[in-house]
């Protein structure tokens, strides 16, 4: 057993299971909105104003924003742990990682605020 | 002629690692890999490799032939010769010792990790643990390992993480013990490799299949892992 703080879930299992979930949460968003932008062609601002007054809408919205932001975690988190290690690059590569993890998280974070302000901020 | 680059690399003598190329005689034959290295051998004593049985069976030969990892022994030169060239390098990602040996430790630290052996504390019947021939059946594909390293080696998360991520290797091994239905310990084994980094380090690229000399399949085996962890965790 590794021991690992710094990934999304501490289980191995458990962060596998978000982006598989995620996965298919925003492919499933990406198909809906393409196939609704191609049905309606004609697209007019209170429509579209409209589909996103819809609480569904909205939900479904924020559980991709969700979704995106949890899978770019744990990839990136991987990516970080293949090449930022005191394996390759010495005792410093501790610090970079974690300063890199908190850019990201920070990042991410503002990203979900913004997200959901935009999602739920207008009437 | 055919032309042969080896990796050497004596610490003792040189600086750095470098290559070095032989003429081969092959006399229109279909040698193997090994066969080359062995006559190569015979006029350049200070040569290093590693081999035993040289019939594929006790893989100490694993190396790099001309840039995808495999057994001397077995790897005739027409399935591996381009451009009328062969090169030979030690196993990737693992420290070299001198010229194709390799330090294994890594490697090992991990296939102990996974405790291979069987472990059942009931007492032992008075001649053997029987098993159906439909549970002897499931540890077809994995109790042909011969350890040879050839795919942790060509393994880029193994690269990485090599004293983090089992690895194909030690894990086709943990399954081996999971599909057991003579092992009791499957819970425990189960719970010692749900970090982030023991199994779902793999990406399912299939590096480790593409080079496995016998043929098997860790990928699929790590999926079976994942499958398992998922079923006692949900
Ligand atoms: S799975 Fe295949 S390549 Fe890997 S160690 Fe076993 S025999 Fe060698
Ligand atoms: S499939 Fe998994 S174990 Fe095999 S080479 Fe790719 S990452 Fe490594
Ligand atoms: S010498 Fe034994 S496997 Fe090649």
């Amino acid at each position: 057993m590794v021991t690992s703080i710094t990934s999304f879930g501490r289980s191995g299992l458990y962060d596998w299971l978000i982006q598989r979930v995620g996965a298919a949460v925003m492919a499933a968003y990406t198909i809906f909105i393409t196939i609704y932008l191609m049905t309606n062609p004609e697209l007019t601002f209170e429509q579209w104003h409209a589909l996103f007054g819809q609480l569904w809408m909205r939900v479904f919205s924020l559980v991709t924003l969700l979704s995106f932001i949890s899978h770019a975690w744990i990839g990136l988190w991987a990516v970080l742990t293949d090449y930022l290690t005191v394996r390759l690059m010495g005792n410093k590569a501790t610090i970079l990682r974690i300063f890199a993890q908190m850019m990201l998280g920070g990042v991410a974070i503002t990203y979900l605020v913004w997200g959901i302000e935009i999602i739920w901020g207008f009437n | 002629m055919l032309k042969v680059e080896i990796y050497r690399y004596n610490p003792d003598t040189d600086k750095a690692p470098y290559m070095k190329t032989y003429e081969f005689d092959t006399q229109g034959k279909d040698l193997m890999v090994l066969d080359v290295l062995e006559q190569l051998k015979a006029q350049d004593e200070s040569l290093a490799y590693r081999r035993s049985c040289r019939e594929g069976v006790c893989g100490s030969d694993g190396m790099n032939i001309n840039g995808k990892n495999g057994l001397a022994c077995i790897k005739p030169l027409s399935e591996c010769v381009k451009n009328n060239k062969l090169i030979l390098r030690p196993l990737p990602g693992l420290p070299v010792i001198r010229d194709l040996v390799v330090d294994m430790t890594q490697f090992y630290d991990q296939y102990k990790k996974i405790e291979p052996y069987l472990q059942n504390d009931t007492p032992a019947p008075a001649i053997e643990r029987l098993q159906s021939p439909e549970d002897r059946e499931k540890l077809d594909g994995l109790y042909e390992c011969i350890l040879c390293a050839c795919c942790s080696t060509a393994c880029p998360s193994f690269w990485w993480n090599p004293d983090k991520f089992i690895g194909p290797a030690g894990l086709l091994q943990a399954y081996r013990f999971l599909a057991d239905s003579r092992d009791l310990a499957t819970e425990k084994r189960l719970s010692n490799l749900d970090d982030p980094f023991s199994v779902f380090r793999c990406h399912g690229i299939q590096a480790c299949v593409a080079v496995c000399p016998k043929g098997l399949n860790p990928t699929r085996a790590i999926g079976h892992i994942r499958n398992m962890l998922l079923q006692s965790a949900t």
